[in-house]
């Protein structure tokens, strides 16, 4: 086969998988546009014949949808905040502090990283009713304010900071504290920056938790109301596709502003963790 | 002294809320797991019983566990190879020297995996319609009659593999691009000064340099496919006739709709034990072939 030949098909390959790959999120925009009904045709529509908004104000007007939005990003902007603080933390001390009990500690830390989070969730649960935090915020936020792997996210980075610069500020008198906030925090910049875009869509994206611990239609986040709003509107396929763009718009925008942060994450966690 | 001081006031918070919020629950899981935790526990404690290893017991003993284990396997052992597989091929893709705009079709393909898994199950939920999903429609062209995806218990699962390979083929992506990267540009020029061919280049230098990515990539797939839960929760809620059923949906029905928390967290640890052990083969495996 000539050069030109396999190059035009390797494009085609790469084309079909892209309209593959993209297809379902067109879709769901255009029928998100559709006037209730329209998308249940044969053949079903591509595009809207006359694009409407009324699905986006219904889901505002009638729906509560700004305020599931609203739970949403406040939920996960604080876990983001509280995970940004601790684990850059505890991610810099085990780096490059010394204190007794540190490598039993980390390995320990490292193990735990194989039991999946569903086993904690029942007696989570109870704990959360016995605290009175069921249906509260901080139900959602708490568990998710520290995680093992943001820990040796920023471990893997700090890891990289010269010793010597941390001992020059020691020996002009810097504090620790001092140190952290003035020196380490400024180089750990990018690994931030990676940390708080996983946290945040992590949070954001998060079914199983929110759906147990929000028991309150008021509380709920973006996926857990579009999920229990499906099964009692499984036929208004448009409301519903406007309920997917508002849900998916934010974590996509997100992603796309940057994906290099992102991507640098994923490699991290699983070539080294 | 002062550093160790400071090391452990620094890690001293995320060390209490992983310590609280997570190990604690672990532990009191498996305490739970011992006992008859109801809803009249619930109410109260006092009727609390001690069962030992019952609920284990029950659950080996009932047709909604294995049933639900049947189709988690299911699910892991068809969809993780079509994952893998896909993953591989668009990476082989994205990483030939020939490819325009590799960054451009990256970020496409990774567009699922960012995407919310609630949401997108939804989208694939009406474009997996009988009449008037875009699937059939699009079979229909070849000749292929409508099939009733989500509403047939044969083709139920298939459905939902086809949606999580659709949905996650992005991330192993993304780990194999990097892996492939890796490899040095004359180990394929040698190749090629030996005559090797495309395929052979593939099968004789790509494929064996990837085999540690491989296997981390098998690992990380098969314990996130063996937590099948959303999937089935959005497009068929866990039927048609339980063929959806997995054992993540039976741990949470158990626990939060029949409020069984004693049995549930068995479901949970017995799931656990399961994907333990399965990765526990995978390395032994892969072990005794690299011996070989």
């Amino acid at each position: 086969m000539s050069a030109r030949g396999a190059r035009i098909l390797l494009h085609l390959a790469l084309l079909a998988l892209a309209a593959v790959t993209l297809l379902p999120l067109l879709w769901m925009v255009a029928v998100s546009f559709m006037p209730a009904g329209e998308a249940s045709a044969f053949p079903p529509p591509l595009l809207p014949h006359h694009p409407t908004t009324a699905n986006y104000r219904l889901l505002f007007a009638a729906r509560g949808a700004g305020r599931y939005l609203a739970n949403s990003l406040w939920l996960a902007s604080l876990t983001t905040l509280c995970s940004l603080v601790f684990n850059s933390l505890a991610g810099f001390a085990f780096a490059k502090l010394r204190f007794a009990g540190r490598e039993a500690l980390m390995r320990t830390l490292l193990a735990a990283l194989v039991i999946p989070s569903q086993v904690a969730m029942m007696p989570l649960f109870l704990m959360m009713k016995w605290l009175g935090f069921v249906n509260s915020y901080a139900g959602v936020v708490l568990p998710a304010a520290a995680g093992i792997f943001g820990v040796f996210l920023v471990r893997q980075y700090a890891l990289l900071i010269p010793d010597e610069l941390l001992e020059a500020a020691r020996i002009d008198g810097a504090s620790e504290a001092r140190i952290f906030l003035r020196i380490v925090l400024p180089v750990l910049r990018p690994i931030l920056v990676t940390l708080a875009v996983l946290t945040f869509l992590g949070s954001w994206n998060d079914f199983l938790w929110p759906l147990i611990v929000l028991t309150d239609q008021r509380m709920y986040t973006l996926p857990v109301a579009l999920a229990t709003l499906s099964r009692e509107h499984v036929q208004d396929a448009e409301l519903m596709m406007a309920g997917a763009v508002l849900t998916v718009l934010p974590v996509l925008v997100l992603f796309l502003a940057l994906q290099r942060y992102y991507i640098r994450g994923i490699l991290m966690g699983s070539v080294k963790g | 002294m002062r550093a160790g001081l400071a090391g452990w006031a620094f890690v001293a918070p995320a060390l209490l809320i992983i310590g609280v919020f997570f190990f604690l629950p672990v532990l009191a899981a498996f305490a739970v797991s011992l006992t008859d935790f109801d809803l009249y526990a619930l109410a109260d404690l006092r009727n609390l019983r001690f069962v030992g290893i019952e609920n284990y017991l029950e659950l080996l003993k009932s047709r909604d566990f294995w049933r639900a284990l049947g189709n988690t396997c299911y699910f892991v052992l068809a969809g993780v190879p079509l994952s893998i597989g896909v993953s591989l091929g668009a990476a082989l893709l994205l990483n030939s020297r020939l490819t325009r705009w590799p960054a451009l079709f990256r970020t496409l393909y990774f567009a699922p995996v960012v995407a919310t898994l609630v949401a997108v199950a939804l989208v694939w939920r009406y474009l997996l319609h009988t009449r008037y999903g875009l699937l059939n429609w699009a079979l229909g062209f070849l000749g292929v009659h409508p099939i009733d995806w989500l509403g047939d218990p044969r083709w139920a699962m298939p459905a939902i593999i086809l949606f999580a390979v659709w949905k996650n083929f992005g991330y192993n992506m993304i780990i194999f691009v990097a892996a492939l990267q890796a490899i040095p540009a004359d180990l394929y020029e040698a190749a090629r000064l030996d005559g090797a061919n495309g395929w052979q280049e593939l099968r004789r230098v790509t494929l064996p340099l990837l085999r540690p990515t491989m296997l981390l990539v098998a690992v990380l797939t098969v314990a996130g496919y063996f937590q099948l839960f959303a999937e089935p929760y959005v497009m068929t809620e866990g039927g048609p006739l339980q063929s959806t059923m997995s054992v993540l949906y039976l741990m949470y029905e158990q626990g939060f709709k029949w409020w069984n928390l004693g049995s549930a967290s068995a479901v949970a640890f017995l799931l656990f034990l399961i994907v333990l052990a399965v990765t526990a083969l995978e390395l032994r495996f892969s072990r005794a072939r690299d011996a070989a």
